[in-house]
């Protein structure tokens, strides 16, 4: 069994103590859906930074599997296999 | 040894574009700062709760890319607590999301721990434990018109929420849709906007559909409330029945922002703007204006504002303090914000430069204060 790494920026670091790489164990591939609801568990305040209470990634939100941004895959049902990254980015926005 | 005698503090409060920034005064003319707190995120609401015994000031934070967040603090800035589910979320079924918190309105003295809080989309909000978190008001949210309602250039937001005494009468004004008002503590909700003009719509005169800036409570005299409307400054003595003009006097009914006095019957404050098409101080010429007759007469007051500024004052970023004279405030969407110990008859600066004042929320608080130490109310 290999784990999915989540990188998260460091800004998004002090919510989840500090870490700057979450690990998820996994037998298989799941969903970038499922990854967040998992987070959402150990890191409530983490998980409302990146989703909206409807769920739905924040507009400024850019999440990278194997390079990737899930919006050009297939969004949150994106697949993750075991051993590949996710990588948390905020775009370029704002003044 | 002797007796201490209790100091009176004053904490101001200023939400910007990017970032809070507290300030306290023991005279409200001398000035200490701390901040930025919240640096890169916006902070458009903002309440300092002097009730239960405490001083508890509650920010609603938005970062464009983390999303909004309603935070508190019990010790002056020096930390921050952020409720590990949220503070304000939409329940599920109603397939919305917060976007910004544009309110946060604690209730009565005699209702300590309740704080309301309107938002965008337009939403009002109830919490019963001092604002750790608020359940979404079903009655309006539920509101047949509610399709109907829309957004001004700021966005769909319930912006002002004025609780009488009772608890029982309840307006909330939102732009687009104008004032509604409860009359049982805000289970049902109905348009009171006669009189109030919506010169942008093919009828003038609906029943709603108003853009109203702002709205506050005549702090003496039960059922009168004030409103400066987009265009029109108005008031009404029948809990929003009827709402008749009281802008002549002013040198624009343009404007953002209504005060009122925190005791004194008919005394409110405005900041004209020149007009919806000019959202700067008419003539350049920066000045709050006061009446002390319920809107009959109004005084210029400019003392210590500069008379070359061509920002707006936005609909929060003005406040009172509940001191004896009151004291006021406001802020400049070019980071400038002023203070007043003597309700508007002199002004100085606390502070230039800042970002964009989004909003401004001053208290009075028993103790010497250093910004970001632990204090008491």
């Amino acid at each position: 069994m290999a784990d999915i790494s989540v990188v998260l920026p460091s800004v998004l670091q002090p919510l989840a103590g500090g870490q700057s790489i979450l690990t998820a164990p996994a037998d298989g591939a799941v969903t970038v859906g499922f990854l967040l609801d998992s987070l959402a568990g150990d890191y409530p305040v983490l998980a409302r930074r990146l989703r909206d209470e409807t769920g739905a990634l924040r507009r400024y939100v850019n999440i990278y599997v194997n390079g990737d941004e899930v919006r050009r895959l297939r969004g949150l049902e994106t697949e993750v296999a075991a051993g590949q990254e996710v990588v948390i980015i905020q775009s370029v926005a704002g003044g | 040894m002797g007796c201490m005698a209790t100091e009176e503090s004053y904490v101001l409060a200023i939400g910007t574009k990017k970032g809070l920034w507290l300030a306290t005064s023991q005279d409200r003319r001398e000035w200490s700062m701390s901040g930025p707190h919240f640096l890169m995120s916006e902070v458009p609401s903002i309440a300092i709760d002097t009730r239960n015994g405490r001083t508890r000031i509650m920010v609603g934070v938005r970062s464009e890319h983390w999303g909004p967040t309603v935070a508190h603090s019990d010790d002056l800035g020096a930390t921050w607590t952020e409720p590990e589910q949220g503070a304000i979320k939409f329940p599920d079924g109603t397939e919305a999301a917060v976007e910004r918190i544009w309110q946060i309105y604690p209730d009565a003295e005699s209702r300590p721990g309740v704080v309301w809080a309107g938002a965008e989309p337009i939403s009002v909000w109830k919490s019963t434990d001092g604002g750790e978190h608020f359940e979404l008001n079903r009655g309006l949210w539920d509101h047949p018109h509610r399709s109907e309602w829309g957004a001004g250039y700021g966005g769909a937001a319930a912006h002002s929420i004025v609780v009488d005494p009772s608890g029982d009468k309840v307006h909330v004004a939102m732009s687009t849709g104008g004032v509604y008002r409860s009359l049982d503590g805000g289970t049902s909700w109905e348009p009171r906007n006669k009189g109030i003009s919506a010169y942008f719509m093919p009828d003038p005169n609906p029943e709603f559909g108003q853009c109203v800036h702002k709205i506050a409570a005549d702090a003496a005299v039960e059922g009168r409330l004030y409103a400066q409307n987009h265009h029109g400054v108005y008031r009404t003595d029948d809990n929003g029945e009827n709402w008749e003009s009281i802008a002549e006097g002013l040198p624009a009914d343009f404007g953002f922002v209504m005060l009122t006095h925190p005791r004194r019957a008919g005394t409110a404050w405005v900041v004209p703007l020149k007009a919806d098409g000019e959202r700067i101080p008419p003539d350049g010429k920066l000045a709050a204006h006061r009446t002390d007759d319920a809107g009959r007469t109004w005084k210029r007051l400019d003392s210590g504002l500069p008379q070359g500024e061509y920002n707006a004052v936005l609909r929060d970023a003005a406040s009172v303090d509940s001191a004896e004279p009151a004291g006021v405030y406001f802020g400049t969407r070019g980071g400038s914000v002023y203070a007043s110990p003597d309700e508007g008859e002199h002004f100085t600066e606390v502070a230039s430069h800042l970002p964009d004042v989004l909003c401004v929320r001053a208290a009075v608080v028993s103790g010497s204060l250093v910004p970001g130490a632990p204090v008491s109310a």
